[in-house]
């Protein structure tokens, strides 16, 4: 199928106005009569529900938390850009396009890319006007710090926690919209499956969770703001509820999925412990700014950190990436720390982790200052370790965190079912290969008050004459059938594992074949395993209880159900991408000093995976060329 | 070590609960208490049994959705942190640890240890928010706000929503989280203009969705895992008065 | 009516209570002068609260007051008491001070002891049989020392005391809370001048039975 971007004419700059000079408009009166259903809740989704909301359509918002203010945008710590250039350091749209392109290294498309700069600027005044109480200079004015891959201050910040400030205020403009009845909220709903008539997006089947119902929805049009999948590597930085079933099931029926393998493994994250452990907490990126990172030059060194001397301890990112040191970008990081570790210069009990040192910004700012700015962050890190960190360096170690692959979508945010838009990082759209820190948060916010706003009204223009969609057409009854089917398939198994088991299994399978770095053999090995881990899953997997009450154990095994599905498509996706790319590393393609490899001869495309129609087949390979006709791209350097 | 547990069984919104028994071995000292429950129910589905229903999402002490109430204190011993950040390093070996779901009027109970907060969500749909549509903000840095008023703002918004200070108000009092809200927005420049109204609705609807009194006996500040002050309550009580005399004398 | 109108009644007639403890207390200092002079002193003080018309209006204020706080009270602690929660272990003690959370049980010993005051001089006063003393004002100064020879007495006064010390320290700084005040600095200076205030309240009164019992006890 060839794939059309539907990129709007003309020059960079204009791209985004032209596209909204064009797109057609709904009348008001019109708009009541249209339904649009979201999922998810987080900064995208509530941001779309609610503007969707204001401009006075009938929306539905669902969320599998107990309240949309859970939604694991308010785990986001560090910040959120904005090329507002108020630090007046030379930043400007472009500059952050270049930036961002740059650290996605260039596997992303331009016209995309270059929006997402272009409308951060209203981002940043939308969520002050909304009360979120950025960090402010003491003339009252917006304050920036750094933070990684780029050389401005261009991120805005709420202590160091700014995706909870986001999302309350996207979660407050949601809520009143609530309050007017032109959104309706349902919390404890899982998306269980998409229904499709005629092609396009129609509804979609969820599942009570408190009661067990299932429930149908029909809309004109549906959104799926349902974030990342990194959650498939078991430990990750995500919440534990963070899953890719919405897209995944989106993807069986007709949806297109972009770069699946290309997950962003972050270097700041708390070491595991144990086998026990159920996520790996993350610590905010914006430590660097401040934050040494070293290991002890020699391996195997069981001498406590504090008894290491200056001398003796390779400052390893400092050393190998002058120009950017602490602040190389997070898949340069990680990939730098994990070889440090393999090579056996680990730390702590499970030699595992690096050195993250703030003696030195202590000497020279003031125990204070760092406790202004970083308090948080230190108190929660002794709270999980027990550790001081003003008296000893933090131990961090690299974590699975996000997802830039997701559903393909055009210029619209439309994904290749017509009617399914795919917003924030259920898509894979702005952050190419490697996303640049506090991009996350941005990403999804644009998505949901500045673009989609527009594009999922220009698909609704003609919808119009449609009518109410029906929730009794024969595809509902289908698509209610099969998730009844699976349900009960899942509780009849009665083996004897459980599903933690299988997605520790499949996590790391994942973690060691297809996650920091990839081989050929590893890959191939892997879809194996997986396909075997699957069998095992449907034969022996136990879950309690039934389909009719509150069930987690369910809930869990629909998910981890899913996962295998996706890890084997990862492993396709990872294994036919013969280049090293941001955080797609395969050991194959890397220079002689170990830096990744990239191919833009063969491979300057961007993977939409195709359903084959079974899990037996192969998946379909459809490529979408990336054309760059404003900037060239360059090898991705922060030596 | 090894753990005593009763934890709290209640089929649905209408069963009666009871406390259940149960012991663990095993559990190591590093694990959170989260995890601690993880192994449990693993072993309860290995055994043929109903796992324990517990709320949890994100387990970095920052979503809100984790909250049981431990040997008495809601989030257990630890002030100011959250029940996933919770490690078992604090508890003895041999130790019988008694957990129960946050209980309040407000907050009926679901399943286990699951409780519904959904009246926080009614709180703030009833005017905590600042009316502005998508597209109306002008340029941020037209508004200024000093460092001291943002702190401030911030001290008030970093509420989770977790419930631990009506679970551990003895009227099961939601008037801390109500009161982080109407502060933080009353102080902000960019939302004034609508903290009369604001204050009023919020109040109105607090006190429908049955939650009780604030004694000012000031619990919900110590176990509140962001230390939100209880000075946010006064606060509230201030917006009150100020919006309950202006609309007096408009009238 | 919403909860916080409610409390704001409780605040309201809180605090004026407390003024009033503080004129009642002034008043009653003469009790503590040489026993001639206090007679006489103290019965003319009594004659004057009795017979000034502003004076009445206060004391229905006062009597209004009362009932009002007390009634207030039940309702409020009716509603608490459905609206929280119970547990099966309950620690939640260890966040808060123990007379915060009792205030109803304080208060109630309070009250207790108003009409056990009232019934002992406030009665015997106005509808008792009562001495004159030498200006001719009726002699309360008697029906005090009187009273206060009985040691059950002057224990009950004392106990009561401490309970309304306790009642003062939580009742001024949650009452000017519920009032509005939520500048940190000026919280903090209510509240430690609302302990001074409860303590010298309380020992003063507490005193004034024991320095009766002591200085007139054969």
């Amino acid at each position: 199928m060839k794939l059309d971007a539907k990129i709007p004419q003309g020059s960079l700059e204009d791209k985004w106005s032209n596209y909204k000079k064009t797109a057609r408009l709904v009348n008001p009166a019109n708009r009541k009569k249209l339904d649009v259903i979201v999922i998810g809740t987080g900064l995208a989704g509530s941001s779309i529900a609610a503007s969707l909301g204001e401009m006075g359509y009938n929306v539905k918002s669902f969320c599998f938390q107990d309240t949309p203010r859970r939604a694991h945008s308010v785990a986001a710590q560090g910040g959120v850009n904005a090329a507002k250039n108020y630090k007046n350091d030379g930043d400007s749209i472009y500059r952050m396009f270049v930036d961002t392109l740059k650290g996605g290294d260039f596997r992303a498309r331009e016209a995309n890319v270059y929006r997402l700069a272009e409308c951060s600027v209203n981002l940043i005044d939308q969520a002050v006007a909304q009360g979120v109480p950025f960090g402010r200079e003491y003339g009252g004015y917006l304050n920036n710090r750094s933070f990684g891959g780029v050389q401005v201050s261009r991120t805005f910040y709420a202590r160091g926690q700014t995706g909870q400030q986001l999302l309350l205020g996207t979660y407050q403009a949601l809520m009143r919209q609530v309050d007017k009845k032109t959104v309706k909220l349902y919390s404890s709903h899982e998306m269980l499956d998409l229904v499709t008539i005629d092609g396009k997006a129609r509804g979609v089947i969820v599942r009570n969770l408190e009661t067990g119902e299932i429930e149908r929805h029909a809309a004109h049009a549906v959104v799926l703001a349902t974030g990342g999948f990194g959650k498939i590597y078991y430990l990750s930085t995500l919440a534990m509820g963070c899953n890719g079933s919405a897209i995944w099931r989106a993807h069986k029926k007709g949806a297109f999925f972009a770069s699946p393998s290309w997950t962003q493994i972050h270097p700041t994250s708390l070491p595991q412990s144990g086998g026990y452990q159920s996520k790996l907490t993350l610590m905010s990126e914006s430590l660097r700014n401040d934050g040494r990172i070293w290991v002890p030059k020699k391996a195997d060194d069981n001498r406590v950190a504090n008894d290491i001397p200056e001398e003796e301890r390779d400052y390893y990112l400092e050393r190998r990436y002058p120009a950017f040191g602490n602040l190389a970008p997070r898949d340069i990081s990680s990939r730098a720390a994990k070889e440090r570790i393999d090579a056996g210069h680990g730390v702590g009990a499970l030699k595992n982790a690096v050195y993250l040192d703030f003696s030195k910004a202590i000497r020279e700012q003031g125990q204070a200052k760092i406790a202004e700015k970083y308090g948080n962050l230190f108190t929660m890190y002794e709270k999980i370790t027990g550790i001081n960190a003003y008296k000893e360096p933090m131990m961090i170690s690299p974590a699975a965190h996000f997802s830039m692959g997701g559903l393909w979508v055009d210029y619209e945010l439309m994904t290749t079912i017509p009617g399914l838009f795919a917003l924030g990082e259920a898509n894979f759209a702005d952050h190419g290969a490697n996303r640049l820190g506090a991009n996350s948060l941005l990403q999804a916010s644009v998505d949901g008050y500045f673009i989609a706003p527009y594009t999922i009204a220009n698909y609704l223009a003609d919808q119009i004459r449609v009518g109410a969609i029906a929730s009794d057409d024969p595809a509902f009854d289908k698509a209610e059938k099969e998730v009844k089917d699976k349900l009960d398939a899942l509780l009849a198994i009665k083996g004897t594992k459980t599903v933690d088991y299988f997605h520790k299994s499949l996590g790391k399978l994942l973690y060691d074949y297809c996650g920091l770095a990839r081989t050929k053999e590893g890959l191939e090995y892997a879809i194996v395993e997986i396909k075997k881990l699957r069998d095992e899953f449907y034969k022996d997997v136990k879950i309690p209880g039934d389909s009719k009450t509150m069930n987690a154990e369910l809930e869990k095994a629909g998910r981890v159900a899913d996962y295998l599905e996706i890890g084997v498509l990862m492993c396709y996706d990872a294994l036919t991408r013969e280049e090293s790319c941001g955080a797609h590393f395969r050991e194959e393609y890397q220079t002689e000093d170990g830096e990744a490899k990239r191919n833009d001869e063969d491979y300057q495309f961007i993977s939409a995976w195709e359903w084959p129609g079974s899990l037996d087949a192969e998946p379909i390979l459809n490529k979408e060329e990336l054309k760059f006709e404003f900037v060239k791209p360059t090898i991705r350097s922060y030596k | 070590m090894k753990l005593h547990l009763k934890i709290w069984r209640q089929k649905d919104r209408k069963s009666e609960g009871k406390l259940v028994d149960y012991t663990l071995e095993n559990v190591n000292t590093h694990m959170s208490f989260l995890e601690m429950l993880d192994t449990l129910n693993e072993e309860l589905i290995l055994k043929d049994e109903q796992p324990v229903e517990f709320d949890h999402d994100c387990r970095e002490g920052i979503c809100g959705q984790c909250g049981v109430v431990i040997n008495g204190n809601a989030h257990g011993p630890l002030k100011n942190t959250t029940t996933c950040q919770l490690h078992m390093r604090e508890f003895k070996d041999g130790e019988t640890i008694l957990i129960e779901p946050f209980r309040a009027a407000g907050f009926p109970i679901k399943k286990d240890l699951k409780v519904d907060r959904s009246a926080f969500d009614r709180i703030i749909s009833s005017g905590g928010y600042v009316s502005v549509n998508t597209g109306q903000a002008p340029e941020a840095n037209t508004i200024p706000v000093s460092h001291e008023v943002a702190e401030a703002a911030f001290d008030s918004a970093a509420c989770l929503g977790c419930g631990a200070c009506v679970a551990t108000c003895k009227n099961g009092s939601a008037a801390l989280f109500t009161a982080a809200k109407i502060t933080q927005l009353a102080i902000l420049p960019q939302s004034k203009e609508e903290r009369k109204q604001r204050a009023l609705r919020m109040i109105v609807q607090m006190d429908e969705e049955g939650f009780g009194h604030c004694s000012n006996t000031e619990a919900c500040e110590v176990e509140c895992p962001q230390g939100i002050s209880v000075l946010n309550i006064a606060r509230m009580n201030y917006e009150y008065n100020r919006a309950s005399f202006l609309k007096f004398k408009k009238k | 009516m919403n909860t916080l109108s409610r409390k704001i009644i409780m605040a309201a007639t809180g605090l004026f209570l407390c003024f009033f403890l503080l004129i009642h207390f002034l008043g009653n200092t003469q009790l503590f002068l040489e026993p001639e002079h206090a007679r006489l002193s103290f019965n003319a003080y009594s004659h004057f609260l009795t017979g000034n018309p502003l004076v009445k209006m206060v004391s229905y204020v006062l009597y209004a007051s009362i009932i009002g706080h007390a009634i207030y009270a039940l309702l409020i602690t009716a509603k608490n008491k459905a609206a929280g929660g119970s547990y099966k272990k309950d620690n939640r003690g260890r966040a808060s001070k123990w007379y915060s959370r009792n205030m109803g049980v304080l208060g109630t010993i309070v009250l207790i002891f108003i009409v056990l005051h009232f019934q002992n001089f406030w009665y015997v006063y106005k509808f008792g049989e009562i001495g004159l003393d030498t200006n001719g004002n009726k002699d309360l100064y008697a029906v005090v020392v009187a009273a206060f020879q009985e040691l059950w007495l002057v224990v009950v006064y004392v106990i009561a005391m401490i309970a309304l010390c306790y009642h003062l320290i939580h009742g001024i700084t949650s009452g000017v809370r519920t009032l509005g005040l939520f500048h940190p600095k000026y919280v903090r200076w209510v509240n430690i001048v609302g302990v001074v205030y409860s303590v010298v309240i309380c020992v003063g009164f507490a005193a004034m039975p024991l320095f009766i019992y002591f200085t007139n006890s054969k």
